[in-house]
């Protein structure tokens, strides 16, 4: 159904542009349709589409050809992966530190800086978006590295600001003790209301 | 039309997956955690990494059940298959939620697995298949996903030309919450469909007027009554249509296409002066769009049948200068992107980190390539294309990473070994020499506990004499002996005082016997502990020399592989990504080769009408004269 061909009859010189193809199908059956872009917004007047079948057929082959390259990055990748953690972070010595935000909590945070026995080993400034993955419980690795098995002394740093626009810092030291197996420690970040504004777990 | 919604249905899929995995709740695993804020990011490829990654490892566990990825299992499979489907990796997708599917899992993560599958089968436009696996969904259905799946299935009855199935599922989700908006429109089209036109009307009418908050709800009741005005239109009720076209938003995205058609409709009802205002506040917006270019003549046409033939000839002009430049600027694009420009700009990357690209692309100085990329993007062969190229181009720039980390891999391999072999003789001397040592150490520990518990059962008190007390014995019975060869009084009375002390030596040993058998188990559990911490510096040693020596040696065979791999990978980057690029330009000449050919068709329509309105404007004029 062409609604707007009405138009080609009734003012035959201007009606080129008319042929905007407006089907129930097509329009939206589908929720949320234009947040994906303001492409159906053009789409609903200028869907001409120009591509013919041959274009197509190419681009339907060309599509499974680019989704096989990704399945193959990804297996590369998970090789690579592999080989780095076995070559850089060996186990003994592997430390990883995460980042994550207490549930429902309302800090903003915007930087964290991390030091190991006195010395810097992350200092991260969090854009909206990463502020955002995290705060939907998202986790960040903000740190890989070696450290020898013993005791260590970990810095942690976070400034940012509460609820009501107010700045907010806070530093803790936690002990760090590193044993012969990797060590994966969680740093979980709340404003003052939680009572524990950092604490450090392993995971 | 059919891609249309294709483009439609990732997007729905994107929110829901984005949406489910945030509704992870208390996370036990970091690396799930760590998959998830690459996902909430929309870096589907990095999320995917990860979540390979971890869920290849969950799965190689002989006792996966004691890996925290076990708490998020169910999650995380669906999560892999959502980053795939976001990452639009359709295939691996389909088999990840099929995997999940088949395999022995709860009723309700089964039924939702049904229908992201069926979800799957409609953007591939697969309809048969979708309802299948609709119809798999049976008995507990999660929370908050019900009106979901009877949403799809109104679209997969639409798509199939089943509107009077989909009118039936779509009544029962009539103000259903996640839907509004979208649940009433949806009903119109299928009444439409089920050539049920004044009942379509009356639906429209409410889906037009639903009272909603978020712009994608307040955006579909715009399209609602842009479509009703468009069906009263169609039956002569031009007053009821101008009304529907009037509620549509003047800043939301159906605007332009609002304003134009209010302005015909009020045409058609013999309203000139009424056409005027709706297309005097579209020909000032941005004139790339199609519908403010038709504006630039309809309203200078509306003029006309106003008999304000001055002006109209005016606005013919404006709009004359407006299409040529156009037109000019159509020209420069399609020839800046057969110069290949088009592709360079694409893949700029300080553009592409922001979130409004396509439309900061479009406004930089010199660049008329993307002038038009907006309108572009309105194709879905065109956005594919560019996805896909895009795609293709974060993965190439992957690839040219690792390819450089390789070489750093070995700098690192070369240091190593050139640090630790010449230190290993010397090393391995020493080890030898304190392994011997320990080793016959560990052999006098275990004589002496063996001899202890033999003396349990069978008392040995000389075998707990010291080792002054042995040399006293030893030189007794060595005087004794030598006492024996020799007689005399003199002897006799050396020999009674040898015995003396022998005697001595022996009562001593008798009753001290239980302290010092007791002293010699309390030296035996010393001794113990010394072993063991000998043992464990052993250890130690054993695998710092171990890691020493696996820093540099068995990974000449994985870089060699590896680096292979992605050479090859880098070449079959290159070539899909120039064919790619070549459709990509090729779609975007011909879209920009229609939008022109409307361009000059508008141009010649305005010459004709400005010639045409100066007459009329200098008959008028001479009417005029004559009267006065």
């Amino acid at each position: 159904m062409r609604i707007g061909l009405y138009l080609l009859a009734r003012y035959p010189w201007l009606s080129l542009s008319r042929i905007f193809s407006v089907t129930q199908r097509t329009t939206n059956m589908r929720k949320i349709s234009w947040t994906l872009s303001f492409s159906t917004l053009g789409a609903l007047w200028f869907s001409v589409s120009c591509a013919d079948d041959s274009y197509r057929a190419q681009m339907k082959g060309l599509d499974e050809q680019v989704q096989e390259i990704k399945s193959d990055v990804l297996s590369i990748d998970a090789e690579l992966r592999r080989l780095e953690e076995k070559l850089l972070y060996p186990s003994n010595t592997h430390v990883a530190l995460f980042i994550a935000l207490a549930k429902d909590d309302s800090l903003r945070v915007d930087a964290v800086q991390i030091q190991i026995d006195g010395k810097l080993a992350a200092h991260y400034i969090y854009s909206f978006k990463e502020l955002e993955a995290l705060q939907k419980g998202g986790v960040q690795r903000i740190y890989t590295g070696n450290l020898p098995t013993g005791s260590h002394r970990l810095d942690v740093s976070v400034i940012g600001k509460l609820d009501g626009g107010k700045d907010y810092a806070q530093t803790q030291s936690f002990a760090l003790d590193k044993g012969i197996e990797p060590k994966l420690l969680g740093i979980t970040l709340a404003g003052p209301a939680s009572g524990k504004s950092i604490a450090v777990s392993d995971w | 039309m059919r891609t249309i919604k294709t483009n439609v249905g990732v997007a729905v899929a994107a929110l829901l997956a984005v949406a489910g995995a945030a509704r992870g709740g208390d996370l036990k695993d970091l690396h799930f955690g760590e998959a998830l804020y690459y996902a909430h990011q929309g870096q589907y490829l990095e999320a995917l990494e990860r979540l390979d990654a971890e869920l290849g490892q969950h799965h190689d566990l002989d006792e996966p059940e004691l890996d925290t990825l076990h708490f998020h299992i169910g999650e995380a499979e669906f999560s892999v298959g959502d980053f795939e489907l976001n990452y639009r990796m359709h295939h691996r997708a389909g088999r990840a939620i099929k995997a999940v599917l088949e395999s022995n899992v709860d009723e309700a993560i089964r039924n939702e697995a049904a229908f992201r599958l069926a979800r799957i089968h409609f953007q591939k436009d697969q309809l048969d298949e979708a309802l299948r696996a609709l119809d798999r969904i049976s008995g507990r259905i999660p929370a908050g996903i019900e009106d979901e799946i009877e949403f799809l299935r109104a679209n997969v009855y639409l798509a199939s030309g089943r509107p009077g199935d989909a009118v039936g599922v779509l009544k029962t989700l009539q103000g259903a919450d996640g839907l509004t908006g979208f649940a009433e429109y949806n009903l119109g089209i299928a009444l439409l469909q089920d050539k049920r036109s004044q009942d379509a009307v009356d639906q429209l009418n409410r889906a037009g007027q639903v009272k909603v908050r978020d712009d994608a709800s307040k955006a579909i009741r715009d399209k609602s009554n842009l479509i009703l005005g468009d069906l009263l239109f169609e039956s002569n009720d031009f007053d009821r249509a101008q009304l529907s076209f009037d509620r549509v938003r003047l800043d939301g995205p159906y605007s332009n296409q609002a304003l134009l058609r209010a302005g015909w409709a009020a045409m058609s009802a013999e309203q000139y002066d009424r056409a005027v205002v709706p297309w005097s506040v579209l020909v000032d917006r941005d004139v790339t769009d199609g519908a403010v270019q038709e504006a630039l003549l309809a309203l200078p046409y509306a003029y006309g049948k106003l008999n304000v033939h001055g002006r109209s000839a005016l606005m013919y002009g404006r709009a004359l200068e407006t299409f040529r430049n156009e037109r000019e600027r159509v020209d420069a694009s399609i020839e800046s992107i057969r110069d290949g420009k088009f592709l360079k700009a694409l893949v700029r990357e300080e553009i592409r980190q922001d979130k409004d690209w396509v439309i900061r692309l479009r406004d930089l100085p010199d660049s008329p390539e993307t002038y038009y990329l907006t309108a572009l993007m309105a194709s879905h062969d065109f956005q594919t294309a560019l996805q896909n190229y895009l795609d293709l181009e974060d993965v190439r720039r992957k690839l040219e990473t690792w390819q450089g980390s390789f070489a750093a891999f070995e700098d690192v391999i070369a240091k190593r070994r050139a640090n630790y072999e010449p230190l290993l003789p010397e090393v391995d001397a020493k080890f030898r020499e304190l392994d011997s040592q320990i080793r016959l150490r560990q052999e006098q520990r275990t004589n002496i506990e063996k001899r202890l518990q033999g003396m349990l059962t069978m008392p040995r008190p000389d075998y707990l004499a010291t080792a002054d007390e042995r040399i006293v014995r030893e030189r007794l019975n060595a005087i004794e002996s030598a006492l024996k060869t020799q007689e005399g009084p003199a002897i006799e009375a050396l020999q009674q005082r040898a015995e003396r002390l022998n005697g001595v030596l022996t009562w001593n040993l008798r009753t001290q016997y239980h302290e010092r058998f007791t002293a010699a188990y309390r030296h035996l559990e010393e001794l113990n502990a010394d072993i063991a911490r000998m043992t464990t510096q052993y250890q130690s040693f054993v695998r710092a020399r171990q890691a020493a020596v696996h820093g540099y040696t068995g990974y000449d065979t994985a870089i060699t592989r590896l680096r292979r791999r992605v050479d090859d990978e880098l070449a079959r980057v290159a070539r899909v990504m120039a064919r790619q690029g070549n459709v990509l330009e090729i779609v975007a000449i011909t879209e920009l080769g229609l939008r022109r050919d409307r361009l000059e068709s508008y141009e010649s329509q305005a010459r004709y009408a400005v010639a045409d309105s100066y007459d009329r404007a200098t008959r008028a004029q001479a009417d005029e004269g004559v009267q006065q």
